[in-house]
């Protein structure tokens, strides 16, 4: 295999709604952000993929005009994911693979704002079955919670301590949107949004952009004192019928966690695509992660969420705790579709030499 | 109990409207509201100086950000254009009409209008053309407030004057 790392992270500050930048706008800082930090002259990278999503931008190929903040003359090679960043990271893991080049620029973003999320969100569902009915996101994911904590002997103070943790850990984060020095008790004294989830169970309505640099072997550790490796990276899908799964459960991403190799080594810090409160209870059983771990440091989607580039950045967040040293192991999650029916885990670690 | 129906279900209707504010950005909005007041603003990419109009606030060949704002002429050359023969619903102009690229005198991309006040078959690349504004309290920041292009009079450009930036 070939080694791969992550060798730098840039992000926007996350903010809704952004009424003067365009995605493209929106993007093309922290994509040059990244590369510059990376040091890698943005010419001589080797590939190019993005993730994003039409139904949100509210266009047809809405990523091709994000190539406009690529330069993209002569040709570069490149790709897109109509998916979260995140899997747009894993094709580029796939791609360096391949070993003829050792460079890869991996990009998301996402103006959620200009359209309503509770409305675009429902069309991930089934097209025959389900969507007809216009489920909205958070009534779906308060379908999981309650089903959460009628098994398995959680409440809602469990979702409220989440939220508390989130919201101060955010504090440091000058990218979060969302932050807070709030008491269990004021958090469960709010009232509900959908019945047991209240608004700060559910993350809030985000633009932002996000973006990645990764480099191979020998590159990589000429040009970053302490590259993030990717130890392991794999993605796996539950059902599409919400039905046919236990919600209390996400045995894919328990799957793409053993896969990845999340539990080989301590764990120093997650960063788990957990939009909704209770969907990190799930993750982190289904993960394999203990009371050891620090939980989002950064905040996570409780304090930011600029779909299409959540997920990117949770290894973007994850792989910094290793180039600053915090930390020497880390798991990042990214999520897609209704109560984490995709799954994508990527373990980083920092390496001696 | 009624039987079951044994008929098979073939086609469902499941209408879908969503709604969106876009965002022009601020390049983009930069010449929308230049061009309510009768100017045309494009931006020139600082590395290639490259002028962009309308700017989409970055140089696609760089890909850096493009923030020199730069006042174009409303006079320029046609580098293509094509007959549209086929009326459909709500047409603005009657067929036969021209729709052109126009590369406006100082810019380095052309902007597509209508080529009008001249036989359609007497169009031709490389022709001068000119903009007709709609009057100024009808103006607004739209490209609608360039009524059409015009033919200046003035002679063809030469094709290498445009044959890089067509």
């Amino acid at each position: 295999m070939q080694d791969v790392a992550v060798v730098s992270f840039a992000q926007s500050t996350s903010f809704a709604p952004d009424p003067l930048r365009n995605e493209v706008e929106l993007l093309l800082p922290v994509m040059n952000e990244a590369v510059e930090r990376s040091g890698i002259p943005k010419k001589e990278i080797g590939f190019t993929v993005s993730g994003s999503c039409d139904y949100l931008a509210g266009a047809p190929f809405s990523f091709v005009s994000a190539l406009d903040a690529v330069g993209a003359w002569p040709p570069i090679i490149e790709s897109h994911v109509e998916m979260d960043g995140a899997w747009a990271l894993y094709e580029a893991w796939v791609r360096l693979q391949v070993s003829d080049i050792d460079s890869a620029l991996v990009y998301a973003f996402g103006k959620s704002s200009i359209g309503d999320t509770n409305e675009i969100l429902t069309l991930q569902h089934d097209p025959y079955y389900v969507a007809p009915l216009w489920p909205d996101p958070v009534s779906i994911a308060a379908l999981q919670a309650r089903a959460l904590l009628e098994s398995d002997g959680y409440s809602e103070s469990d979702l409220a301590n989440i939220v508390a943790r989130s919201h101060k850990s955010a504090m440091s984060n000058s990218s979060a949107q969302r932050t807070s020095e709030t008491s269990v008790e004021q958090l469960l004294s709010a009232p509900y949004t959908v019945s047991p989830l209240r608004e700060h169970d559910c993350p809030p309505v985000s633009d932002g952009a996000a973006a990645v640099v990764l480099a191979t072997g020998d590159l990589a550790r000429r040009i970053s004192e302490r590259p993030a490796w990717i130890a392991g990276i794999d993605h796996r899908i539950d059902s599409h019928s919400l039905g046919a799964r236990d919600l209390t459960s996400s045995p894919s991403a328990a799957l793409a966690a053993r896969n990845a190799g999340a539990n080989q080594g301590p764990v120093d810090v997650a960063e788990l695509h957990a939009q909704f409160s209770h969907e990190e209870l799930i993750l982190r059983r289904a993960i394999g992660l203990d009371n050891g771990t620090a939980f989002n440091p950064s905040g996570g989607p409780l304090c930011a969420n600029p779909i299409m580039a959540t997920g990117l950045i949770r290894i973007g967040e994850a792989a910094s705790r290793i180039m600053d040293g915090s930390a020497s192991r880390a798991v990042a999650h990214a999520s897609s579709g209704p109560c984490l029916q995709q799954n994508l885990v990527c373990v980083l670690e920092a390496r001696d030499g | 109990m009624t039987e079951p129906r044994t008929e098979p279900v073939r086609k469902i209707r499941t209408p879908i409207r969503l709604d969106y504010t876009m965002t022009a950005g601020e390049a983009q909005s930069l010449f929308l509201r230049q061009i309510a007041n009768g100017k045309i603003f494009g931006q020139r990419c600082p590395e290639c100086e490259k002028v962009y109009v309308p700017p989409r606030g970055s140089c696609p060949t760089c890909g850096i950000a493009t923030r020199d704002e730069v006042e174009l002429a409303d006079q320029g050359t046609v580098t293509t254009f094509c007959i549209v023969n086929i009326p459909f619903a709500g047409a603005a102009v009657e067929v036969p009409y021209v729709c052109a690229s126009v590369l406006l005198d100082g810019a380095d991309i052309t902007l597509f209008h209508l080529v009008q006040e001249v036989p359609v078959d007497e169009v031709r690349m490389g022709m001068r053309v000119e903009a007709v504004w709609v009057p100024p309290e009808e103006r607004g920041p739209t490209l609608q407030s360039i009524k059409h292009f015009r033919p200046t009079g003035e002679p063809d450009a030469p094709y290498d004057a445009y044959k890089d930036r067509m």
